[in-house]
């Protein structure tokens, strides 16, 4: 139902606007909760840069506000524990390989779950939507065993970014987004000779293009900021993403640093800084009418 | 679920040819097989290891190594519901869903329904929200570590009224500040989620009840409420889910758990005793029970959702 709207709900909104005409101090009223709402949501990371870059951490009302002395010491200092650019690098990495394994192997599947008839495709979906509900943290034991114990995979981005290879949730995705194509497209082409590879590759990949964004946006989600797994197969900190550097920092490291509190939150500002940037500038691609078809079955 | 008819119904009519057994289109499969491959391993045959490993006397042992399983029958699931820490930690996690399923529907659906009346700062609005979702939960602890230290700036404000011992190494809030923080944390996925239900409801509804006279609140409580109802299945779902998961918080918020055990959650104690300890045996049957209960919290959602 969601393809009937426009992809921007900010442009459908001047429909959905309509019930406040004539109540207008309900609708103030409801503007004052989204603001109040939004400055309690956007306090926090406010206050996570505010933080990072105080030279001695001030946790008053007033030293929220600083009028001066605002310095870069911090960064530097967490830099010198731990190797910032090299846990970014290996993030990036990690996030890369999962958003790669997603979108290849996700993007043929998807397709195969809504366009193609073979045996097996309702057994698939129906696995699909289980794996949805079992949260990957309750089979950790298991999912160890294999892949520390049995594979040897510990200390290596295979083992990382294995568990989380191809996402569940981007595969549902790209299944509703081929099901809202017109089938006589698929006869057409079909007729024409053109195989199946060659369909989904210039027929349908080039309709759903923004669907693929909006999927790779979630998926990046996961892997990035992702702490459990990594934190369990890497002992090597050359190896590890910057969630887990800056756990280990906070829980192990931090008494020793002078200012712990700043160095914590500059490590903070690097680890949600790529996050935070990606989604504000592709906010489009993350709306309730994008997802909305997704979640729901 | 249609095609799971329609691909049962094309099986036994077709199965003489040996291509049309496969699906009219055998290409399929060879296109969703990396996929299916990557469930099996990463999803079937993990959750049958830990079956298996719940019921032997399983320990890490040298690569290579012959040892000695042995199938134990349901010792370690006893030996996980007599132990006090194991019990702890599903009674906080039931402490965390209590503040955390009602809080999160409650303000999720508040402020998408606000935010469904407003035009203007309409996208400002809904990507303040949904930023900590996307955002890491080690980063925002480190913040939450900053705002609720013993002299961070909550205590700071409250003054005197602050809670002693302060709310991190207190046993009685450790774990509703764990719970506040996930909601905050979530709570901008499901206002996309019930923003995307709003649009399904009619209009017209809104239109009737405005003219029987009624207000904001009888409107919101009787057609917005009634009119997302699968929405909020879903949110009840999905929240509980996200309680089952807990690690990062009670690991780093709470510094492990703490104080005493207050904030425990059991994938954190399937981490101590599995990885820690090295009994995965235990933890493995802990994980089992878990499974059980989220599938069993799930469909008794869905039956209700299908009752409807």
């Amino acid at each position: 139902m969601a393809i009937a709207e426009t992809p921007t709900t900010s442009t459908a909104a001047p429909e959905a606007a309509k019930p406040p005409s004539g109540k207008k101090a309900t609708h103030w009223l409801s503007l004052l909760v989204l603001f109040l709402g939004a400055l309690i949501f956007l306090f926090p990371f406010y206050y996570m840069i505010v933080g990072s870059l105080q030279a001695e951490p001030d946790t008053s009302l007033r030293g929220a506000f600083p009028t001066g002395g605002l310095t870069l010491d911090n960064y530097s200092q967490i830099n010198e524990r731990v190797d910032l650019l090299r846990s970014l690098a290996n993030s990036g990495i990690i996030t890369g390989g999962v958003i790669l394994g997603t979108v290849v192997f996700g993007i043929l599947a998807g397709y195969a779950l809504a366009r193609l008839h073979f045996r097996g495709r309702g057994t698939l979906f129906a696995v699909m939507l289980l794996v949805q509900i079992v949260p990957f943290q309750l089979l950790i034991i298991p999912i160890y065993v294999m892949i520390v114990r049995t594979y040897g995979l510990a200390d290596s981005y295979l083992g990382m970014i294995l568990p989380f290879a191809i996402n569940s949730t981007a595969v549902f995705l790209f299944r509703q987004f081929f099901l809202q194509l017109p089938e006589e497209l698929f006869s057409a082409a079909r007729l024409d000779g053109a195989g199946e590879l060659r369909i989904l590759w210039s027929v349908a990949l080039p309709l759903v293009k923004p669907a693929v964004l909006t999927a790779i946006l979630l998926t990046f989600i996961g892997p990035w900021n992702e702490f459990l797994w990594p934190f369990l197969v890497t002992k090597e900190s050359d190896l590890q993403p910057l969630a887990v550097t800056l756990a280990n920092y906070i829980s192990n490291v931090a008494g020793r640093a002078a200012n712990p509190y700043g160095a914590i939150l500059a490590g903070a500002v690097v680890l949600a800084a790529p996050a935070v940037a990606l989604f504000v500038a592709f906010q489009k691609h993350f709306t309730a009418s994008e997802l909305g078809s997704g979640v729901k079955g | 679920m249609s095609e799971t008819t329609t691909a049962e119904k094309a099986g036994p009519a077709a199965s003489r040819r040996p291509a049309a057994r496969l699906g009219s289109q055998p290409l399929g499969i060879l296109f969703a097989a990396p996929y299916a491959v990557f469930l099996a391993a990463v999803f079937a045959y993990p959750l049958g290891l830990a079956v298996w490993i719940s019921f032997h006397d399983y320990f890490f042992a040298a690569p290579g190594a012959q040892v000695d399983r042995p199938f134990v029958g349901f010792e370690n699931y006893t030996a996980v519901l007599s132990d006090p820490e194991v019990r702890k930690s599903f009674l906080n996690v039931f402490e965390f869903l209590v503040i955390n399923v009602p809080l999160t529907v409650v303000l999720s659906l508040v402020l998408a329904a606000a935010l469904n009346t407003v035009v203007r700062a309409r996208t400002f609005l809904r990507v303040s929200y949904y930023i900590p979702y996307v955002t890491a939960s080690v980063a925002l602890v480190a913040v939450w570590l900053f705002l609720f230290k013993e002299d961070g700036m909550v205590n700071q404000i409250m003054g005197s009224f602050g809670p002693n011992p302060s709310w991190l190494v207190n046993s009685t809030l450790a774990m509703p500040v764990i719970a506040v923080f996930v909601t905050w944390k979530q709570l901008g996925f499901f206002i996309l989620l019930y923003l995307a239900a709003l649009q399904n409801v009619q209009k017209e509804l809104y239109e009737a009840a405005s003219i029987d006279g009624a207000g904001w609140f009888r409107s919101f409580r009787n057609v917005t409420v009634p009119g997302v109802r699968p929405a909020t299945t879903l949110v009840v779902i999905l929240a509980t889910i996200t309680g089952a998961n807990l690690f990062t918080e009670p690991y780093l918020l709470t510094n492990g758990g703490g104080p005493n055990g207050a904030s425990t959650s059991p994938v954190f104690v399937m981490y101590q005793k599995g990885i820690e300890q090295g009994t995965p045996d235990v933890a493995a049957a802990i994980g089992v029970i878990l499974v059980v209960i989220v599938l069993i919290i799930a469909l008794i959602s869905r039956r209700i959702l299908e009752d409807d």
